[in-house]
């Protein structure tokens, strides 16, 4: 495999898990807990972050040369509102459903720090290159966590799952997984059920890299014993 | 920090400004470029999307009007035959549109809003029908918390095979007022648990412009259309 390759897995890789923005950077909470309290507002939210993110890492990464260190942080503000304003009056226009279905946490990206937070990690010091696939990569594990997240509140507050998809394409219908008797628990659904669940889910990810430390440890310490042995 | 460059150190023969103002400068000059080239960025974008995002407002608006008026029939130009109402209390303008069919009138479809929300105001579009019933209420716009009071908006609700705002369609403008409330203050509303004030805040909006169209409707037929009536005290 080529060093190249090598180097896009590994931005892969940290996007979507060791780096990944929902569970071990904990950023951009704004949005996660507005807006993920049905799966596909969480997954729609996502996937604008997601190009918000590539685009604002493809336009810093291409105009790093020209970004003097001290007014770094207004430009960078600057190039992602601007990006943000522009993706919103393009879903306006063209995807009119979606549009309403995103309401104003299109133009919350503007605040949401992860996209702040690559562009001056990641984007102002590497590659056009590196720097998009990076904004994939980060956007792609947001998306994840947040429609995991947002089918979690979902089926626990309402017991349903995607709700909402009629609004995206008109012939699916929601699935309703406890019947429709199910009364409900309303705390899923509020902000606080959101650090609840979210809160759950970083435990889990926690007690993975846990075991996977502890797997890749005694491995090594068993492969020290065999050497002499061997 | 480094030494100053020497070609920018004053020099007897030419006036130069000293380093940090001229980095500050330098500066404030991108920084003042990149505004600019951004600006015009936005500006563009604008231009070229502002026919279609009118065009895709108006569809979604007439849409929600269509849908206040289920089963009636009308054939005149909706959209144009406009009175607007000035709201004496929040200085707001609202349109009301008039249904006719074959001149005869149907129904006025009127916009309001329900100031008090638990996210506060609610756009309303609601339509009376010639005998003073609802022929249906939407919302246009709100801001009521997502899975807990967005029931209103029959798109988030999520018993939609018994939408809440459904329940308004029938009910009887003439009916007396403390029917127009919701079950928990004596009224003859559903609400949904939890919620109550996003359903107190529609119920008592549908039934004020109901009313007060109601009382009115011989008056706003026969106003000339694009024609601006001052609502005051009476609504």
């Amino acid at each position: 495999m080529s060093e190249r390759s090598q180097h896009f897995r590994e931005i892969i890789r940290n996007g979507l898990w060791r780096q990944n923005p929902g569970l071990a950077q904990i950023l951009g909470l704004c949005p996660i807990l507005a807006i993920s309290t049905n799966m596909v507002n969480a997954v729609s939210l996502g996937i604008a972050t997601v190009m918000a993110m590539v685009l604002s890492n493809l336009a810093i990464s291409a105009l790093r040369r020209w970004i003097a260190y001290e007014i770094r942080i207004p430009v960078f503000i600057l190039i992602i509102a601007a990006l943000v304003t522009v993706l919103d009056l393009t879903f306006n226009a063209y995807f009119h459903s979606l549009y309403l279905v995103l309401g104003i946490f299109v133009p919350l990206i503007t605040t949401n720090c992860i996209v702040l937070a690559r562009a001056e990690a990641y984007a102002a010091r590497n590659g056009v290159l590196e720097s998009t696939i990076d904004g994939i990569a980060m956007g792609l594990g947001l998306v994840w966590v947040l429609a995991l997240l947002g089918a979690l509140r979902e089926l626990v507050g309402g017991g349903t799952l995607f709700s909402g998809i009629e609004m995206v394409f008109p012939n699916l219908t929601p699935i309703n997984v406890f019947g429709g008797d199910y009364p409900g628990f309303l705390l899923a659904s509020l902000p606080p059920g959101a650090f609840f669940i979210l809160g759950i889910l970083i435990a889990g990810y926690n007690a993975i890299n846990a075991r996977r430390a502890k797997h890749a440890k005694s491995a090594s310490a068993e492969s020290i014993l065999a050497a002499p042995a061997a | 920090m480094t030494a100053p460059d020497p070609a920018l150190l004053p020099s007897p023969s030419r006036t130069v400004l000293p380093p940090a103002m001229r980095r500050a400068l330098v500066s404030a000059f991108s920084l003042l470029a990149f505004t600019l080239a951004f600006t015009f960025f936005m500006a563009f974008t604008y231009e070229m999307t502002r026919e279609r995002i009118g065009k895709a407002a108006a569809e979604q608006k007439m849409r929600l009007i269509a849908e206040t008026l289920p089963g009636l029939r009308y054939d005149n130009a909706l959209l144009e035959d406009v009175l607007e109402v000035e709201n004496g209390a929040g200085g707001r303008v609202g349109k009301i549109w008039r249904a006719r069919n074959a001149g005869a009138p149907v129904a006025l479809v009127l916009e309001t809003f329900a100031p008090d929300g638990y996210g506060g105001r609610i756009d309303l579009i609601v339509s009376l029908d010639n005998a003073g019933r609802i022929g249906g209420v939407r919302v246009a716009a709100h801001h009521e918390t997502p899975g807990l009071g967005d029931y209103i908006d029959p798109a988030k609700d999520r018993k939609k095979e018994n939408l809440w705002i459904s329940q308004f369609i029938g009910a009887d403008a003439a009916a007396p007022a403390r029917q127009w409330e919701v079950k928990k203050d004596g009224g003859s509303f559903d609400y949904r648990a939890g919620a109550t004030v996003s359903a107190r805040a529609v119920t008592r909006a549908v039934a004020r412009a109901a009313i007060w169209a109601n009382t009115h409707r011989e008056a706003l037929f026969a106003a000339p259309a694009g024609k601006r009536l001052k609502a005051g005290q009476e609504e």
